[in-house]
């Protein structure tokens, strides 16, 4: 019993917000992805997008959203039931579980009952941080599977396969493109790889070609065009989530904005210095202003990573989507290639360095 | 043989070079056009704000037109009846009786005079065909409706607003083609 009293009650109801928050503000972004993704593919292509609903269009998502609760549950009557569910909540479930490890910005600061009290926000700082991404992202591939394989339906079949072989391929560059990394930071953890990178350099100047290749990877797991083979429409008629509708449909396109969020948050994280305002001296800035300065750097990650989420855009409406052939090609003959050539590249500065620049 | 525009280009079946092969640059093309394109001049007209200018010769909805004291032209002779290849219009003919002198110009007018939207192509033979300049084709065009019914526009939704009684909706209605017609005659 007094085991049971000493747990820090504190501790786990600012988690409790913490976790509440991120998602729900991650649900919140990837609803407005969507607005912001037909925006953006409309004022590439010279027209004007979603801008009835609302002031410019910006109540469009909630219409969108209602507009699928609202439609007809379909369930095969071939399909296999339990797994047919399955499949979309699992997708959301590993979308939305990734971003427990991102540091969305610094501590916060504040004195309750007497008591000083920091809360830092971020959920979870395992010391496996990136690790447990990859694991939790790799698991992203089961949503997929299951999808297509309990549709029962052949397109959903070859999508589902198409799907799982391409993020399974893409994962081993990516992986590799973060081995140079992590001989760098020499840490798995989140916000260690964060620290080092606050207010220096950011690891993108060490690491452009990592970053280049781990981008492009990013956008296969995500199953983004160029490489949404998974769900190519004129072939595949919708690929796994033909079968699918209503919510559950919206499930599987909402998980898919999430991991745009996410992996755009990882990128930013890793690469692009995560909260650190650029230009700035954050630790001198959180002296004069205290907790402000934290909730601009949140804002500062944010901006980051809606820069990233824009460039998935941009790719997405201008490069055609690959053939299966040429996916394959790439992944396996030019990227893991390239990544294993950084990887020895970075090696060999860093030992070079450690032995003072000689042989 | 002369292009129609000045756009087209030969096909290139030369080799790639090599920075065309390495496939970046052609990426790095690709997202500057699109790029460029954000920032163009969208074709969009948001219609129900703003309006594009029809052409003058645009043929829209019929009017039923009245002369200068605000009478009826029509006699309901039907001739447009029988010019129209949609054969969208229908009429009834009735006899004036005293009294209706200043409602009707001549002894015979149209008692129902209907025309069916949804057949309607807006040829204009009607307007070419009638000899007391009593229908016309203006410058706008049929709003949407919920009921086939709605479609089918009577005597009241076609006729001109009297000159006498509202001038200024009847100046409205005219448009600027009528006008010329209505000062020929």
């Amino acid at each position: 019993m007094s085991v049971l009293l000493a747990v820090d009650w504190g501790y786990i109801l600012e988690k409790l917000v913490l976790i509440v928050s991120v998602v729900s503000i991650s649900l919140v972004i990837a609803m407005y992805e969507t607005y912001a993704e037909r925006k953006v593919a409309a004022v590439m292509q010279d027209r004007r997008g979603p801008n009835r609903a609302g002031p410019f269009g910006i109540l469009q998502p909630l219409a969108d959203g209602l507009k699928l609760f609202m439609k007809e549950e379909i369930i095969p009557n071939t399909s296999n039931k339990f797994l047919f569910v399955l499949g979309p909540c699992l997708a959301m479930l590993t979308a939305m579980m990734t971003s427990a490890v991102i540091p969305w910005g610094g501590n916060i600061h504040f004195t309750l009952f007497g008591a000083d009290r920091t809360i830092s926000l971020q959920i979870a700082d395992i010391n496996i941080g990136i690790l447990y991404v990859f694991g939790v992202v790799s698991m992203g591939v089961y949503g997929i599977m299951i999808g297509g394989w309990a549709s029962n339906n052949k397109f959903s079949l070859i999508s589902a396969l198409r799907g799982a072989s391409q993020i399974i391929s893409y994962e081993l560059p990516m992986g590799l493109s973060l081995i140079a990394l992590l001989m760098l930071t020499g840490s798995l953890k989140m916000s260690v790889i964060m620290g080092q990178q606050l207010d220096g350099w950011y690891y993108v100047v060490y690491q452009p070609l990592g970053f280049f290749i781990f981008i492009i990877c990013a956008f296969a797991e995500c199953n983004r065009t160029p490489f949404d083979l998974a769900e190519a429409e004129n072939e595949l008629n919708f690929g796994y989530h033909q079968e699918y509708s209503s919510m559950k449909l919206g499930f599987y396109l909402f998980a898919e904005y999430i991991n745009m969020f996410i992996s755009s948050a990882v990128m930013v994280t890793l690469f692009w210095g995560g909260y650190d305002i650029p230009f700035v001296n954050d630790a001198a800035l959180f002296h004069r202003i205290g907790n402000w300065a934290t909730v601009i750097e949140s804002v500062v990650m944010l901006a980051k990573v809606a820069v990233f989420i824009f460039i998935f855009m941009w790719v997405r409406w201008t490069i055609p989507r690959f053939r299966y052939d040429q996916l394959m090609n790439l992944g396996w003959r030019v990227l893991i290639p390239l990544s294993l050539i950084n990887m020895v590249i970075t090696a060999l500065v860093i030992l070079l360095k450690e032995n003072g620049w000689r042989f | 043989m002369q292009s129609l525009t000045n756009r087209a280009r030969p096909v290139d079946r030369k080799p790639m070079t090599w920075l065309e092969r390495l496939y970046m640059w052609n990426i790095a093309k690709g997202m500057f056009i699109t790029m460029k394109h954000i920032f163009m001049k969208k074709a969009t007209i948001s219609y129900p704000e703003q309006k594009r200018e029809f052409s003058p010769v645009f043929r829209g909805l019929q009017i039923l037109n009245r002369d200068q004291e605000g009478r009826e032209n029509c006699t309901a002779c039907g001739l447009c009846a029988v010019a129209c290849p949609a054969e969208a219009i229908t009429m009834e003919a009735a006899e004036r009786q005293k009294g209706e002198e200043h409602l009707y110009r001549e002894e015979k007018y149209a008692a129902r005079f209907e025309i069916n939207m949804l057949r309607c192509i807006f040829c204009g033979l009607c307007e070419e065909a009638c000899p007391k300049d009593a229908i016309y084709l203006s410058e706008t065009f049929a709003p949407s409706n919920y009921q086939r019914k709605g479609f089918i526009y009577g005597k009241e939704d076609l006729l001109i607003p009297n000159p006498k009684e509202d001038p200024e909706a009847y100046k409205r209605a005219l448009g600027t083609r009528s006008r010329n017609k209505a000062a020929t005659i």
